[in-house]
């Protein structure tokens, strides 16, 4: 008696599972079929893989410490042994110039900095902290702006106000401006805000800072958002069942700004990934001798006339990474919501 | 029979843009255990906004509310939570009222959950229960709202609705968004429900027909006002208010064969007056085909009479 019910039951789960797979998974499915999103993925997993991959490359294939500067040292070039680092007889005469792209992953792949470091081996380690940053202060951010957008969206009135204002006093600095005085105040005294503390130097900073300025650009399109929810009738039908304005926000609101969030994700991970290279760039951010693709560029500056690849290889891993993190973002925006009007305007 | 909700001149305003619009306007009625008051008007007239100060799911602009003895008036959201099990409400709009991001299921199980109904399994258990109390498949607990038709739809709310055993549903229009075919089927459910349950409605409307069928007793409202209060066969007989009357005239009615005369229509010339720039004395009087100078200058309250009440100076029946 009991297991026919059951056997009824479970086929009339089976049945169902089909079409009643929830939003997530068909959205999941839609942005299988998106072959830009897919390759987009595929490309972003193979930099991450090759980034965590670093220790491996620098320890096993390079045999190098990236993190030392080795002004002596000396490579094997065409069957020759080479000085690492050369007098340099070109330009103004002053310092020094690396050897160049090698082609050998077991010597100086692409070459070495002015310090007689491996820059492919940099390359990887600053991949690490450049995607680490980026993603941790886009994860950062996004849960900071959906609390605060949540709220002042759905509780509208004297909140709304002063969290706008706080967003608006926030959006109305320059970006870059406002990262560079908190990495100028910061970076040199660490933070240390209540039960929070962030050692200077500590790669956690940049994570905050770079978090905190782009709170506004999550918050406020969630905010509107959640302001349009808020006459929704299953809102009133959830007050009328007697819920708190906690388990409302939770419960009833929540569920429907999450899609608009996970959109925001790989798109702040670019752009805060983008932000950490500027900043590292002015030696606001990743400090020495830790590496990010930001402080690589501007390691490779200096060479920019003689030794153009270590740039050009720690630019071209930016700009691909932000490409692919937004062809994935349009096309999880794309599998979410498959209504909504292309990128533009906003 | 008790009564277990009374209201007394409620007023709500709405404000928009320095105008106050009157929604409701010093509307007395009483809800008896157990029995079906049918609330009918032309949309606009204030029915949905009356069902939400009856339950408080908005506040009074003036006016009181009496559920089961308590005055409910002023009580805050807080202070309600423990009545809401017993006064519940069914929505209009079938998709606009449940979560697009949660399962039926899970939008049967909320009132449980936050009244503390019980562990999980007991959760689970009364809702299936409840599936099974509303004609839906237990194979369905799991779907997303998008995957029910507007009948289906309706039904979750309803399952929603009496999960708690309320004492009291106001049901906001729940059968005008849906096709007529699945109307009769959701009445017959609320009809079934009623007698299981012994649930005491309010059931709005604007087709006079739907409300016909499942009221015990109808009040008629025009601009925000009760026109007209009575049982539903006395209304239907001889309507007093000219308003009912006219009313009645515009329902479709069949030729059965049996010789009765048909109701001669009464067509009523202009449009419904704005709730922001009321008429002077009974607020028909511009429309009503019956009216006198005395219309003209004097509100007429709603006064009790041999078989009804009706806010008319020259009522058609007494």
């Amino acid at each position: 008696m009991t297991s026919a019910a059951d056997k009824a039951r479970t086929a009339a789960a089976g049945r169902a599972a089909g079409p009643s797979a929830g939003p997530w998974r068909r959205a999941l499915a839609r942005l299988r079929r998106n072959r830009s999103a897919v390759i987009a993925a595929a490309g972003l997993l193979l930099i991450v893989l090759a980034c965590v991959l670093a220790p491996v490359y620098a320890g096993a294939v390079a045999r190098t410490d990236p993190f030392t500067s080795n002004a002596s040292g000396t490579a094997i070039v065409d069957g020759q042994r080479v000085p690492v680092l050369a007098q340099s007889t070109e330009g103004l005469g002053l310092g020094v110039t690396p050897i160049g792209p090698t082609w050998d992953p077991g010597s100086y792949l692409l070459g070495a900095d002015n310090q007689g470091r491996d820059v492919m081996a940099r390359l990887l380690y600053g991949g690490r902290n450049s995607l680490l940053i980026g993603l941790s202060s886009a994860l950062l951010c996004c849960a900071i702006a959906t609390v605060l957008g949540v709220v002042a969206g759905y509780f509208g009135g004297w909140i709304d106000a002063v969290l706008s204002r706080f967003f608006d006093v926030v959006w109305a600095f320059p970006v870059y401006l406002l990262a560079i005085c908190l990495s100028v105040v910061l970076l040199t005294s660490g933070l240390h805000l209540g039960p929070i503390h962030i050692d200077a130097g500590s790669l956690a900073l940049p994570v905050v800072i770079i978090a905190l300025i782009y709170v506004p650009y999550v918050a406020r399109p969630l905010r509107g958002q959640v302001m349009a929810l808020r006459d929704k009738e299953f809102l009133h039908a959830a007050v009328g069942l007697g819920a708190s304005d906690l388990r409302i926000m939770r419960r009833e609101v929540l569920p429907n700004v999450l899609p608009t969030v996970v959109v925001f994700l790989p798109l702040m991970t670019a752009l805060n990934m983008l932000t950490e290279s500027a900043l590292s760039f002015l030696s606001v951010g990743v400090q020495s001798p830790d590496a990010s693709w930001g402080t690589i560029i501007n390691d490779g500056l200096a060479l920019l006339y003689t030794r153009p690849a270590i740039t050009l290889a720690a630019g071209l891993c930016v700009g691909l990474t932000a490409v692919a993190l937004n062809v994935l973002g349009d096309g999880v925006r794309d599998a979410l919501d498959p209504n909504a009007r292309l990128r533009g305007g906003a | 029979m008790s009564t277990l909700l009374k209201a007394t001149d409620v007023v709500k305003h709405f404000r928009t843009g320095g105008h106050a619009v009157h929604a409701v306007n010093q509307v007395s009625l009483e809800v008896r255990s157990g029995e079906t008051l049918g609330v009918v008007g032309e949309s606009g007239c204030g029915k949905s906004t009356l069902g939400r100060c009856l339950v408080r799911l908005t506040d009074l602009t003036s006016g009181s509310v009496e559920f089961q003895g308590q005055d409910i008036t002023r009580l805050s959201r807080r202070a309600l939570r423990p009545l809401r099990p017993a006064m519940q409400l069914v929505f209009q709009d079938p998709y606009a009222s449940l979560n697009p991001r949660r399962t039926a299921g899970d939008a049967v199980a909320e009132p449980l959950r936050i009244h503390g109904y019980g562990d999980a399994a007991a959760v689970r258990n009364r809702v299936a229960e409840l599936f099974d109390l509303v004609g839906l498949a237990r194979a369905h607990l799991d779907r997303y709202p998008h995957e029910f038709s507007g009948g289906q739809r309706q039904r979750i709310g309803i399952a929603r609705a009496i999960a708690l055993d309320p004492k009291l549903v106001v049901a906001d229009e729940p059968v005008s968004a849906l096709d007529v075919s699945v109307q009769a089927q959701v009445l017959n459910l609320f009809a079934d429900l009623q007698e299981e349950l012994g649930l005491t409605y309010v059931f709005i409307a604007h087709d006079l027909g739907v409300v016909r069928h499942v009221s015990d007793r109808i009040a008629v409202m025009y601009l925000g006002e009760v026109v007209e209060v009575a049982e539903a066969e006395d209304l239907y007989a001889a309507p007093a208010h000219p308003y009912t009357e006219a009313l009645l005239s515009a329902v479709p009615e069949i030729d059965d064969g049996s010789g009765t005369p048909r109701r001669e229509r009464i067509v009523l010339t202009g449009d419904v007056p704005s709730p922001i720039d009321r008429p002077s004395g009974c607020s028909f009087h511009p429309r009503c085909p019956a009216a006198q100078p005395r219309c003209r200058t004097e509100r007429p309250p709603l006064r009790q009479t041999a078989t009804r009440q009706v806010a008319c100076h020259y009522p058609l029946t007494p």
